[in-house]
């Protein structure tokens, strides 16, 4: 996995609440066997018509959201299906960090293992970051993953959680995979002890 | 004596932490853990969790076994896995081939990887194959006390049985493939009470529609649920899976209910349950599950089953749902603009209006079916409704059995002919229209009312409107053709 440290990047806002997995990649895209390409399809059905044809209207579309890299959705974002697509999707596109208020669990979990930064924020800081969203096509914001801090444009800096975990896995690039391999030992202790 | 109470949700979490400090190793990720005890923590350290059974199916499982390739791993424990193809395979005649050529890929994909890690899998062609989660209880794989996990959020319909189980994402399938361990972040728990007397007419569907309805579907976010109360104890175990299943509409990984002799009696004979001696021995572990007496819970929901009437769905979440003989709520009467916006957005995609009952509403399909709804107590529910009756003109009823073996059992029993009587199609076994990836779809803006899990734009196909209800109120909806109470047809 890429590390994430810090960077700034351009921003756009979905402010839709309850946004699902099933929206973020609809399901006749999952018969893929790889993860390559799936940003060409992230939001399908709202981002182009019947004929396939992109809709201006739709945030992404926008010539100021290309090259996008923070997302700012509404509250719950991610729900439903556990489908890894979804990450892989809106990565491919070029999200390396979403801002919201609450994050689905499988999502956040999901993100946190492809490099994409789930970022929790409060009720207020959320809808002032809407409404530069909606204000300012170019806007831009940083995120500094080792101070937990996300920095709006006017310089107020408002910090994040992120458990510590994560963060080092993040930060690191640490492959999770590897870390539990390197368990091994204690796995078969456990399945010795308890007749696995 | 046991000094403390402890949750259902506990005794089997505790059980299977392989551990929770993360000690040293000689890698270099030693400040993993180090790290903890002196830099600013948001939340604990995850534990290791030891998984017993992993469930794989054709969609969510490829990249992983391309991971383990890629790095030469072997799946650690074959026996601790077992496979089925669900989600793209067609409904129709299993002797005709698989039109969908990537469809038809990713199940030989499975086949493959099942074939090259000694995996067991219930093929297209095999006699018990079927949705993952209809399967894994059918077979008797699934027992109480058990860590289950399947790349699969339905995963928590295994609850039912007094099992820990949840979905997790594809990198998460992979790394169960190669250690049979998880990093996990223990969970809240939450305690849903039903307790009252279901109504006529009303099903373990609209409880769990109701407590969705009541709490959101971000109500349960960060929590395992444990259902109890006279009402969930009074379910058999398909009415009880089917309120486990729908735990992760209501943002809830996992969902669960204390084994107990409802459930000793479902899995007894079952192909893999336990027999013999190792039976006694497990029924007695299994009595030690259930939550003991004083043991906290991080939140308490409840819920009065005898004011339950049967629920319906009318927008794009599965928390949008009403009493039948309710009207469409109002945007404006919504406090919160977020909430006001999501609520118009819904009922523009639904074409319908506020203060409108959806009673006698139209539509054009109804699927009986999905890992919620197609067991045969499902099944049996649907065929009491639908039998002697036909179904309304110009409206396409899809009955898909859960699994080869519902098949057999409904055929056995003569609910297809039923059904077939009626003028319902009676396919068979998958997930079919519920995800509606394997070309059994609503055309688009076409109505559905569906015993499936998600209402969600587009599930059904592009621009479906699904609305979600129970099997008798979609059987008592097949057959006027419009959106129907079941108790005035029961009557």
């Amino acid at each position: 996995m890429e590390s994430i440290k810090s960077f700034t990047g351009k921003t756009v806002a979905l402010p839709h609440t309850d946004v699902d997995t099933d929206q973020i990649i609809p399901a006749r895209y999952l018969k893929v066997t790889d993860k390559k390409g799936l940003g060409e399809v992230v939001f399908y059905d709202w981002r182009y018509d019947a004929d396939g044809k992109p809709k201006d209207d739709f945030v992404l579309n926008k010539p100021a959201a290309q090259g996008a890299t923070i997302l700012v959705a509404g509250h719950n974002f991610g729900c439903g299906s556990s489908r890894e697509h979804a990450p892989w999707a809106l990565t491919g596109f070029g999200f390396q960090a979403i801002v919201s208020t609450q994050f689905a669990d499988i999502f956040r979990n999901n993100s946190l293992k492809n490099g994409l930064l789930p970022i929790v924020v409060d009720k207020a800081t959320h809808e002032q970051l809407l409404d530069l969203a909606a204000e300012d096509p170019d806007l831009q914001l940083s995120v500094d993953l080792e101070t937990q801090t996300l920095t709006l444009p006017d310089g107020r800096k408002v910090e994040f959680p992120i458990d510590s975990f994560s963060k080092e896995c993040l930060l690191n690039g640490v492959d999770e995979l590897g870390y539990l391999l390197r368990q091994t030992d204690a796995i078969e202790q456990y399945e010795k002890a308890n007749n696995k | 004596m046991n000094p403390k109470p402890q949750t259902l949700f506990e005794k089997i979490w505790d059980a299977h932490v392989v551990f929770a400090r993360h000690h040293a190793d000689s890698e270099g990720t030693s400040d993993l853990t180090k790290r903890d005890d002196v830099r600013k923590q948001n939340e604990g350290a995850p534990a290791i969790l030891y998984i017993d059974l992993q469930l794989v199916h054709e969609v969510t499982s490829p990249q992983a076994f391309t991971e383990i390739r890629q790095r030469g791993l072997k799946v650690r424990r074959p026996d601790r896995t077992v496979a089925t193809v669900d989600h793209s395979i067609p409904t129709y005649d299993r002797s005709l081939p698989i039109q969908d050529a990537l469809a038809a890929k990713q199940l030989d994909i499975m086949y493959e990887n099942a074939r090259d890690f000694g995996i067991r899998i219930y093929d297209r062609n095999h006699d018990k194959q079927g949705i993952v989660h209809v399967i894994g209880p059918e077979l008797g794989l699934t027992q109480p006390g058990m860590t289950i996990v399947c790349g699969d959020s339905h995963t928590s319909t295994h609850g039912a049985f007094g099992t820990l189980a949840f979905g997790i994402g594809t990198s998460e399938v992979a790394m169960v493939l190669a250690t049979q361990t998880l990093l996990q972040r223990k969970p809240k728990t939450m305690n849903v009470k039903v307790d009252g007397a279901l109504g006529q007419g009303v099903t373990a569907k609209d409880i769990i529609l109701a407590l969705i309805a009541k709490i959101g579907v971000d109500g349960g976010t960060g929590h395992a649920v444990e259902y109890s109360g006279s009402a969930i104890r009074a379910q058999m175990m398909e009415g009880r899976m089917t309120i486990c299943n729908m735990s992760i509409e209501g943002g809830a990984r996992a969902g669960m209910i204390a084994p107990d002799d409802v459930t000793f009696s479902y899995i007894a004979e079952r192909e893999f349950a336990p027999k013999d001696a190792e039976w006694d021995a497990a029924v007695a572990r299994w009595k030690q599950l259930p939550t003991d007496e004083g043991a906290p819970y991080d939140a308490v929901v409840e819920l009065d089953a005898n004011a339950l009437e049967p629920m319906i769905t009318y927008g794009n979440n599965p928390g949008m749902g009403i009493p039948i003989t309710a009207r469409v709520p109002d945007p404006d009467a919504l406090g919160d603009h977020h909430q006001k916006a999501a609520l118009r957005k819904a009922l523009q995609y639904m074409d319908l209006q506020p203060g409108k009952s959806l009673l006698g509403h139209p539509v054009n399909v109804v699927f009986i079916g999905s890992c919620t709804n197609s067991r045969i107590g499902d099944l049996r529910l649907a065929a009491n409704m639908m039998k002697g009756k036909r179904v309304a003109e110009n409206v396409r009823v899809m009955v898909v059995p859960g699994s080869q073996q519902v098949k057999r059992q409904a055929e056995q029993e003569g609910l297809d002919k039923i059904f077939k009587e009626a003028g319902a199609e009676w396919r068979e076994a998958g997930c079919s229209a519920c995800i509606s990836m394997n070309g059994d779809e609503v055309p688009a803006g076409g109505y559905c009312v569906s015993t499936s899990n998600r209402n969600f734009e587009g599930r059904q196909g592009k621009g479906a409107r699904t609305m979600l209800a129970s099997p008798i109120t979609a059987a008592a909806t097949a057959i006027n053709g419009v959106v129907t109470d079941p108790r005035t047809v029961l009557s």
